[in-house]
């Protein structure tokens, strides 16, 4: 044990040492989005440039830029830590999270694009009554969007704190404002454009600094991925229970039965994500969507198999001791393993941790651009223009409300990220996940697809699928009653599981059916021609 | 550059009216685009759903299975988890070769007769 305490202080300290390397990268970074931001800026003229960035990115432009709004420092840092630490059972995540762009392909990306304009309300209340679906669509983009951004703002608290060895409260507050100024700028000046690039630079940077780090595992191994598994599953301490899955989950039949419930949501929830549904709108035609899609596909597919190299790589060359003490998520088991491979004191293992370290940080920022913009689009087009102003509100209107929603919305998780700073973050993404895949995927469907569809089963599936997700996770071990929990002095957790889906996906499907079948009103056939025949050929969408 | 590329026109475009669109939807030609695309996405979504949640009830209740060495030690977890990124890379090929042979012209047909009002 206590060898393994020095080498900690020791990759600390060489941390922070080279703290001047990893704060110039970041703010390479920083000046260069930055500039692009402004340049964007400039270029944003109408509310197709700022909601959509023109709709004239390519659809390889458009996938890189779907990768990069996806892989966030959950994907990056937890997946790679979740797999350092419990072996295979990380290795399940990455799968749900890839299988899950088959239901954005096959049935949600094109008739999307076809048939919306700028936000997901836009094809949810395309043929019900405008204001109550807009006021439900744009209420369930921000409760998702909130949950996502407190997980980042929370995990860039985290990883500044283990990196540049900032451990004070004072200073994690001003890391978290720091970002939260950040993405306000970038969305509010550069819009859709602006925060398209952002992703796209991102996502170079993350695969390439994937890359750079798997070849190197790999060459230790000299490819041979048997001796990886083999040396990961010996250094972990756990032997081949190790490579098996059920280290995490496999306790009892209630973590089982909560590994399908997350399970569920992973594979569900990513068709219901707004920040992710409007990148749609950013290429010129459904055909462009379905090929950014593909793009994504095969980018996060690539990058989830490198992160097994990652994982397995940091169980096979750290031992879990340094890992657990460094984080006791594993979240620094990326960073870690760059030093470690790099050489722990040598110049090459402080510049591969420097440049590991910056890429998690554009990671974060990048991400905290997205889903700014999705919610303040959301605020703006749905529920300012057509409910508040019901529809009269010019387009300059428009945007400025949307500007200063994104300003409103910074602000709101900068608090909120403040106080959330030492808060277990791996929970609030999967929560993410299962209200997206309660709340907003069966409307979609349902919006789609079904001819009886009414605006009360619209309401009672959105607001159902939100309220039993959101209320099922309070009263669950992620918020009390667990040594783990954002509140583990005090436990009214009387829900037992950690992911709410298995209970809440099924529920906003229900209801979205009862919603319908109960309701007096007569379903607009005329309007569901037209979504259909809209949504199918593309007519009328430019 | 992309954001230099002039704005889409939109003027020389028509909006059919609402009656045109339900005779649309009722047309043979619709219905044919409509069953090519459901009758291919539907039950290819539930077969990749069943794939998927078959891998996750073995590695929830077959650890035994799940745990067997086929080669050094390369387990059938692990394997399964790789068949698992396979397939989504070959359903997504697959779904988007049908929709650029049988789905896309049907559509730009309707579509440009619907636009060009004729």
């Amino acid at each position: 044990m206590s060898p393994a305490i020095t080498h900690v202080t020791l990759a600390a300290n060489e941390a922070s040492e080279h703290r001047g390397l990893i704060i110039t990268l970041f703010a390479l970074f920083v000046v260069a989005t930055l500039g692009i931001t402004v340049w964007a800026g400039r270029q944003t003229k109408d509310a197709a440039d700022f909601y959509a960035g023109g709709r004239q990115f390519s659809a390889f432009q458009n996938g890189l830029a779907v990768s990069g709004d996806y892989m966030s420092a959950a994907s990056f840092l937890g997946i790679a830590g979740a797999i350092a630490l419990y072996g295979y059972d990380g290795f399940l995540y990455s799968i749900g999270f890839l299988v899950a762009w088959l239901v954005a392909l096959l049935l949600v990306a094109e008739p999307l694009r076809n048939s919306g304009r700028y936000t997901m309300g836009d094809v949810l209340a395309y043929r019900m009554r405008q204001r109550p679906v807009r006021t439900a669509a744009g209420t369930s983009t921000i409760v998702v969007s909130i949950f996502y951004l407190l997980a980042q703002m929370a995990g860039a608290g985290v990883l500044v704190s283990l990196l540049l060895g900032i451990t004070s409260d004072a200073g994690k507050i001003l890391i978290v404002a720091l970002v939260g100024v950040l993405m306000i700028v970038y969305v509010s000046i550069g819009g859709m454009k602006g925060t398209t690039w952002v992703q796209m630079v991102k996502a170079v940077l993350l695969i390439g600094g994937t890359v750079l780090i798997t070849f190197l595992v790999l060459l230790k191994f000299n490819f041979n991925i048997s001796d990886l598994l083999g040396k990961a599953a010996e250094n972990s301490g756990k032997g081949d229970a190790f490579l098996e899955p059920g280290l995490q989950y496999g306790a009892d039949n209630l973590t089982k039965l909560d590994f399908i419930s997350l399970g569920v949501a992973l594979v569900l929830g990513t068709a219901g994500l707004p920040h992710i549904l409007i990148r749609f709108y950013t290429v010129p035609s459904a055909q462009a969507a379905r090929k950014s899609v593909n793009w994504a596909i095969g980018i996060i597919g690539g990058f989830y198999l490198m992160t097994l190299a990652l994982g397995f790589g940091a169980a096979a060359l750290i031992s879990q001791e340094e890992i657990i003490a460094s984080n006791p998520s594993g979240n620094t088991a990326a960073p870690l393993l760059a030093l470690h491979i790099g050489g722990v004191d040598s110049a090459w293992g402080a510049i591969l941790l420097a440049t590991i370290s910056a890429v998690a940080f554009a990671t974060i920022l990048a991400v905290v651009a997205g889903l700014t913009l999705a919610s303040s689009s959301s605020f703006a087009h749905d529920i300012y223009a057509n409910v508040i102003r019901r529809g009269k509100a010019t387009e300059k209107e428009e945007m400025k409300a949307a500007r200063w929603a994104t300003v409103l919305i910074g602000v709101v998780s900068i608090a909120l990220g403040a106080l959330a700073r030492d808060l277990n973050v791996a929970g609030l993404v999967a929560l993410a996940f299962a209200v997206a895949a309660s709340a907003n995927l069966p409307t979609i469907l349902y919006s789609l697809f079904w001819k009886r569809f009414t605006t009360q089963g619209a309401l009672w599936s959105i607001y159902g699928g939100l309220i039993v997700a959101v209320g099922l996770v309070l009263f669950s071990p992620v918020v009390s009653g667990d040594p783990k929990a954002m509140f583990p002095d005090v436990d009214f957790a009387w829900f037992p599981l950690k992911n709410p889906g298995i209970i809440s996906i099924p529920f906003g499907f229900l209801m979205g059916w009862l919603g319908t079948v109960l309701s007096k009103e007569e379903p607009d056939t005329k309007k569901y021609a037209e979504l259909e025949v809209r949504s199918l050929t593309g007519t009328g969408a430019h | 550059m992309a954001a230099d590329a002039p704005p889409p026109s939109t003027e020389q475009h028509r909006l059919p009216g609402a009656e045109e669109f339900t005779e649309v939807q009722e047309s043979a030609e619709f219905g044919e685009l409509r069953r090519s695309y459901r009758s291919f996405a539907f039950p290819l979504t539930v077969g990749f759903i069943v794939w998927y949640l078959l891998y996750v009830l073995l590695s929830n209740y077959a650890g035994g299975f799940m745990g067997t060495k086929l080669f050094g030690n390369i387990n059938v977890a692990f394997v399964f988890g790789v068949l698992q990124f396979a397939s989504t890379f070959l359903i997504a090929w697959w779904y988007s070769r049908h929709a650029a042979a049988k789905l896309d012209p049907k559509a730009e047909a309707i579509k440009t007769r619907m636009e060009g009002g004729a």
